[in-house]
């Protein structure tokens, strides 16, 4: 083979072509030719280099130096300067700008990566980057190869189960849409992610949409499905425009379009943007917003596979369920199968938020027990402190207390201690933190999101907040927490949508492991982990206090009194509890009580 | 962009996409520098490079990255080439001709001996 010391690559993006790359390469072949480089030197063509907003731009391999905003007079300089000289031209240099990658680190041993593999390891905008790692091969392994039976069958057997939380069999829910009668059928992808503090999905929208695009050909393939949609919330634009790129590279390479493969089929992708409703990530609600309607959930049955978008046979599922399919049907079966538990196959990516020293996206094979995820793989509570709960599936999860901390993680074992799976937002807890005062964000949120179509969610949710409320304040009574269990049973049986049957669990769960510190807020009037702000008190140690004044300085609201030199004093009734004195305290003076 | 009709077609893609790739992480076992300021080219550094380049191709050599690098302040030894192997010193020699480059790849770099008469002590 021929062997080159230098290999120039230069975008050919259209708007590259367009900022005039063609002009630039052949002035650069006409430099080395009239150097004489051209058996030293190699220029390849490529796509997506830097982004194409300072094209044309061209990559300087082995050295990988980056070029970029050139004209075809400037190659007479990099050729001499560059690729004879071996000096780098600085003025056309861009420097690299990756930041550290605080969300994704590099895996722990307990972590197994399937879903996650390609994120931050390819570019996800270049399509050949993604086929040098066996990309589209599964796609034409199902359509060289394989019947649409034979593809639900494998996706069966693998046991694949729903990723957006719900864990119904990814098989199964093919099968019902496949054996429906429909001269339309349509398929669409979850991405309306909005649990707070998740982003497992749109890392891999961002990371690796290549492997999202191509499981949903394949589910579409296996179904009968002539179109798609992913359904995208707006709030993650990078991950839109990265869906949009890897579309239209797949389509003009014959992934997407007319007559894929020669098979005859065709099928066609493309983004819907939701408007930020939280509700919309509820499959009837979500095919409603793509309609153009009202995004508000609907009674089923009967079921999306049944009477879909538009009233069509639908299959509707998460990013990482599609995110998973590619690497089934190339990796059999079997393969997925031997990682996970009876029930709950494969693996399965998680927010790790909260007080554990490494927060991050992490995916670990399901089974694995809750203290592995929060001890090995989240390296621990941070300062050291202790344990109290961890709180899975996002605003509809429960909080697991530390008596279950060897459970392990999967669907049935999460919902029978009143959690769910959810999309896979797992909040670790310290013991500083108030199991009421949690409870009460999540009613907040829920509540807010509530799109208010069914009495129960729409009264039900804000009565739970104004009790919650009510009690953080210090205004608790006694009965409440009655009245609180009556509401959670009550919403939980009647709702109409997930969100409202799932939006009493952290309540119910909070109520079930840590009803001590709710009694302790109604009938003591205390907050045991010293968090609401009605129940605490802030006081001076008069033995530890020297009279510096920098408490009674920085006050916002002036309620420290004291001279100098003299323990300091602070009025409870002007005090604000913001905390500001403590902070200041350099001799530990302040504690609450 | 080319269309794909096949499982010949992909796997041809991802031969070239894994080519490319090669290039971009190209890190070599060995690393041969080569002198190329003006006064290693007026001395013949290009006739070194082009030897050097030569020998590769002829013997189907690969994880050799070939690179340059300006005057390193020793114009009266030039032309010069640099060798590094693992992570062992680097070694220099001087008054490289196209002969000698060949050598100095064939016994150094394939070979792992250090052609000791003609390295400049640095």
């Amino acid at each position: 083979m021929k062997y080159y010391r230098t290999h120039v690559l230069v975008c050919m993006d259209p708007q590259c072509r367009r900022k005039g790359a063609r002009e630039v390469v052949q002035a650069l072949q006409a430099e080395l030719a009239a150097n004489g480089l051209t058996e030293e030197v190699q220029v390849l063509e490529t796509s997506r280099i830097g982004g194409c907003d300072e094209g044309p731009e061209l990559m300087v391999y082995p050295e990988g130096v980056h070029y970029a905003n050139l004209t075809p007079d400037d190659m007479a300089y990099i050729v001499e300067e560059h690729l004879l000289k071996g000096r780098i031209a600085k003025k056309f240099l861009m420097e690299a700008t990756t930041a550290a990658d605080e969300e994704l680190r590099a895996p722990t041993p307990k972590e197994i990566r399937i879903v996650l593999r390609n994120c931050g390891q390819i570019d996800p905008q270049n399509i050949e980057d993604y086929i040098a790692e066996e990309g589209y091969m599964a796609l034409a392994k199902v359509l060289s190869s394989m019947s649409p039976d034979d593809v639900i069958s494998e996706v069966l057997k693998s046991g694949l189960r729903g990723r957006g939380g719900a864990g119904f069999p990814t098989g199964r829910k093919w099968a019902l849409a496949r054996d429906v009668v429909g001269e339309e059928k349509y398929i669409i992808c979850n991405a309306d992610e909005g649990d707070p503090g998740a982003f497992m999905n749109r890392r891999v929208l961002e990371g690796d949409p290549h492997s999202v695009v191509e499981g949903m050909i394949i589910a579409a393939y296996a179904i009968g499905a002539t179109r798609g949609y992913i359904y995208c919330r707006a709030e993650y634009p990078i991950a839109v425009s990265t869906l949009r790129i890897a579309i239209d590279q797949a389509r003009e390479m014959g992934f997407l379009g007319e007559n894929i493969f020669d098979t005859g089929w065709s099928f066609d992708l493309e983004v819907r943007m939701g408007a930020g409703a939280f509700v919309c990530g509820e499959e009837t609600a979500l095919m409603s917003s793509i309609e153009g309607k009202r995004g508000e959930p609907r009674p089923r049955p009967p079921f999306p596979a049944q009477r879909g978008l538009w009233g069509k046979p639908t299959n509707i599922n998460n990013v990482e369920t599609y995110a998973n399919v590619p690497q089934i049907i190339l990796r059999g079966a079997e393969w997925y199968a031997s990682m996970g538990t009876e029930k709950s196959k494969g693996t399965k990516t998680f927010a790790l938020a909260g007080d554990v020293r490494r927060t991050g996206l992490i995916e670990v094979p399901l089974g694995i027990t809750l203290r592995e995820i929060v001890y090995d793989v989240g390296g621990g509570i941070k300062d050291d402190k202790t344990f109290k709960a961890v709180q899975t599936g996002g605003p509809m999860g429960g909080c697991i207390p530390v008596e279950y901390l060897d459970m392990p993680v999967d669907y049935e074992s999460l919902a029978k201690v009143g959690s769910i799976m959810g999309s896979g937002g797992m909040i670790v807890m310290d013991d500083e933190t108030c199991m009421v005062d949690i409870a009460r964000f999540f009613m907040e949120f829920t509540q807010d999101e509530s799109c208010g179509k069914c009495t129960p969610c729409r009264v039900g949710t804000r009565r739970i907040l104004e009790i919650l409320q009510r009690i953080c304040n210090g205004e608790g009574r006694d009965g409440d927490i009655e009245t609180l269990e009556m509401l959670c049973a009550e919403i939980k049986a009647d709702s109409l949508c997930g969100l409202g049957q799932g939006a009493p669990n952290p309540v119910e769960s909070t109520l079930k492991f840590f009803r001590q510190e709710y009694e302790a807020h109604i009938y003591e009037k205390r907050c045991p982990a010293k968090v609401c702000r009605a129940l605490i008190r802030y006081e001076i140690l008069p033995e530890s206090c020297t009279g510096c004044t920098v408490c009674a300085r920085n006050c916002p609201v002036n309620a420290i009194t004291g001279e100098r030199r003299q323990p300091h004093f602070i009025d409870p009734d002007t005090c604000i509890r913001c905390g500001i004195c403590m902070q200041v305290c350099n001799f530990n003076a302040i504690v609450i009580r | 962009m080319p269309t794909v009709k096949n499982l010949e077609d992909l796997k041809r893609i991802r031969e070239e996409a894994l080519e490319k790739r090669k290039v971009k992480t190209a890190e070599g076992k060995a690393q041969v520098i080569v002198a190329m300021g003006t006064c290693g080219i007026a001395a013949g550094a290009r006739e070194a490079m082009k030897a050097i380049l030569a020998v590769i191709e002829e013997e189907g050599l690969t994880d050799i990255v070939v690179s340059q690098t300006g005057c390193i302040g020793l114009c009266e030894r030039e032309p010069i080439v640099q060798v590094v192997v693992g992570d062992q010193a680097k070694v220099t020699y001087g008054k490289v001709n196209p002969e000698m480059a060949r050598r100095i790849v064939k016994e150094h770099v394939v070979g792992g001996k250090v052609i000791a008469d003609h390295v400049i002590p640095m």
